[in-house]
């Protein structure tokens, strides 16, 4: 694949739904390896980078944020339609990120409070994942995505292999890296224990808990894997943490509590509080 | 002299460490760290080979490691049992790993003689400590404000005949012994390994798995804080211009997904089946391995579980016949 000239290179799509905007933000942060990227792929659609917007179909799409209205719900379709390969990048595209917690909310009464003319604001009253709305090819998580985990899948799509995104525990990367555990070590409720590995376990690392921005480490979709064991951890939080029930709902509800199994822990200690 | 912990104290239970200034003077007060030898040695991330295109083919470069010499101060008799069952896997015969021998070569062990156990400690029990017995080139045992030295190697002897040190008391090396023994006997935790291997393997069907199944993680730490546990995943990082690929080793479990996956399945999908294919490796399996145990009795695993799960209690419930467990046959596990 060394320099294939400007009409063999692959489309890429960059698509925005509902989000912060952050892991685009991530793909221009990579910097020199953007415009390496640039040699390898051709970007045709980022219109957070480009005003050069061309369009599908695609070869590969990437696709941030979550569905909250119904136009998004069938922008997304017709998306599918025009991408080979279609990769959903961060919280909010693989779980409704944290505008997701509208799901246990009355969204009409937020309208009414924020807005003078709420009836403009046509707004469903959930916040989706994309695999809800359409099928996914791979799924990079974090909130914002890792810029390696990034490159690594799109090299490895170029050179046609399946890419390789482990699903250890935060813990696994925590102690490769020599950082001291803060939940034994400060009493901190780190979910680092059941979170997707990915992020280089840098919250760990500047002394803090991990709050599972990457997602369940195994078990969040059909296939293999089993879910983690949230139960042992959430008893452990309020056992011997002393996180009273409500604190330990929202360590669950978080970035990612709309999705199995952190959506199911957090609906348990919410029945306790 | 002032990155000595002076005066400092470590607290370990099951799932919590916690440190304490206790204002004395005492250098070695804290026993051991969340780390014993093994990043030294064992690295946690350790690239192996450089590979890169050649015309029709590819080369493949290694990338060994160029340490500096490092020297270890106050590593504890545990710590040295462990570096010597890592030795046995690494450098044994034909498998000599040079990655690891090239570190190996480097290191200078100043060992320290426990005089304190601390409440998640059992190394008497496994027969590997509190006293240093080998593999250290120095061992020093603190007892009041003295400090006895002993070489245990060439290099050790070395350095000590450098330094204008007066020859050991005999009162003070018996006083020594005796402090090193009463910690032997302080030590609440033990594990019970005289009916071992062949007792865990009998117990393959004990409705206790389940049950610590119910409380264990999958998360690994206990893996990768125990000084003998030397599994390792191969990762490749190529460059985007297609051209090169790292090869690196890193530090794996058997409690992660791809561990128990082997050709298109996953032999160990539930939580139940890692934590007893770690429980039967470390302290069965181990044995028809490598001829010992792979306990060295540090308490690292009960330490740094962030759930406090204890093996030695898992053992001895293991060990104790269930009246369920006859009742059990042949239980259905994970799909
Ligand atoms: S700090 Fe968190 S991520 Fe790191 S080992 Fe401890 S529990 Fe795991
Ligand atoms: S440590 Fe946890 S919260 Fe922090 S970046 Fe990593 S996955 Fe996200
Ligand atoms: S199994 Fe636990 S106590 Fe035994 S050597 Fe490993 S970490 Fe230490
Ligand atoms: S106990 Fe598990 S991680 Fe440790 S050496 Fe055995 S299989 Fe590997
Ligand atoms: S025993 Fe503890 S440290 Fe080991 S995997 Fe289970 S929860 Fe994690």
């Amino acid at each position: 694949m060394s320099n294939p000239d400007e009409r063999q290179r692959p489309k890429l799509a960059v698509v925005k739904f509902a989000s912060c905007d952050g892991c685009q933000l991530s793909i221009l942060n990579l910097e020199e390896d953007l415009l390496a990227l640039g040699r390898m792929l051709d970007i045709a659609y980022f219109p957070e980078a480009s005003s050069d917007m061309r369009p599908g179909p695609y070869d590969i799409a990437l696709v941030e944020g979550s569905i909250t209205t119904a136009e998004d719900a069938h922008r997304i379709l017709a998306l599918r339609q025009q991408a080979k390969v279609l990769i959903t990048i961060g919280a909010c595209a693989m779980a409704g990120g944290i505008q997701s917690l509208r799901n246990w909310a009355d969204v009409e009464s937020f309208k009414r409070t924020v807005y003078p003319s709420p009836e403009y604001i046509q707004s469903l009253s959930t916040s989706t994942p994309i695999s809800e709305h359409v099928h996914v090819d791979f799924e990079l998580w974090g909130c914002p995505i890792d810029k390696s985990q990034l490159l690594r899948v799109i090299t490895d799509l170029m050179v046609g292999v399946q890419p390789r995104l482990p699903a250890d525990s935060v813990c696994l990367e925590c102690k490769r890296r020599g950082n001291v555990c803060v939940l034994v070590a400060k009493g901190l409720p780190c979910l680092g224990p059941v979170t997707k590995t990915g992020c280089g376990a840098i919250c760990p690392g500047m002394g803090r808990d991990c709050y599972g921005c990457f997602g369940p480490s195994e078990g969040a979709r059909k296939g293999p894997g089993l879910p983690p064991n949230t139960t042992s951890l959430a008893r452990h939080f309020h056992g011997e943490l002393q996180l009273i029930p409500i604190e330990v709902m929202r360590r669950f509800r978080g970035i990612n509590g709309s999705v199995s199994p952190f959506r199911a822990e957090s609906d348990i200690w919410e029945q306790k509080t | 002299m002032s990155d000595l912990p002076i005066g400092w104290r470590d607290h370990q239970e099951p799932g919590r460490y916690r440190l304490e200034q206790t204002g004395s003077q005492d250098i070695f007060g804290v026993v051991h760290g969340p780390q014993s030898l093994k990043p030294f040695v064992f690295a946690p991330r350790e690239p192996l080979l450089q590979i890169e295109r050649t015309k029709g083919g590819f080369a493949a470069h290694p990338a060994l490691p160029h340490p500096e010499q490092i020297a270890v101060i106050g590593a504890r008799a545990c710590d040295l049992a462990g570096l010597a069952i890592q030795d046995r896997i690494f450098l044994n015969d034909a498998y000599r790993d040079p990655y690891y021998a090239a570190r190996r070569d480097e290191l200078f062990v100043i060992a320290v003689n426990c005089t304190r156990a601390l409440s998640t400690c059992f190394c008497a029990s496994m027969e590997t400590g509190p006293r240093a017995k080998t593999g250290f080139d120095l061992a020093l045992t603190k007892v009041d404000d003295m400090l006895l030295i002993e070489a245990g190697s060439e290099a050790g002897s070395g350095l000590l005949s450098e330094l204008s040190l007066s020859p050991a008391h005999e009162n003070l090396i018996d006083e020594a012994a005796r402090c090193i023994e009463a910690c032997a006997r302080s030590q609440v935790r033990q594990l019970d390994h005289a009916r071992l291997p062949q007792a865990l393997y009998d117990a393959h069907d004990h409705p206790r798995w389940d049950e610590v199944a119910g409380r264990c993680l999958a998360c690994a730490n206990c893996t990768m804080v125990c000084p003998t546990c030397f599994c390792h995943t191969v990762e490749e990082t190529p460059d985007l211009s297609n051209q090169q690929t790292a090869h690196a080793r890193l530090w794996d479990s058997c409690f992660t997904q791809e561990h128990g996956y082997i050709h298109g399945k996953n032999i160990r999908p539930t939580i139940k089946d890692r934590y007893r294919m770690w429980l039967t490796h470390k302290l069965a399996s181990w044995i028809d391995q490598f001829g010992m145990s792979g306990c060295v009795g540090c308490g690292r695993c009960i330490t740094w579980c962030p759930v406090g799960i204890d093996l030695t209690e898992e053992l001895s419930a293991l060990l104790t016949s269930d009246s369920r467990s006859s009742v059990v046959g042949s239980p259905v596990e994970g799909t």
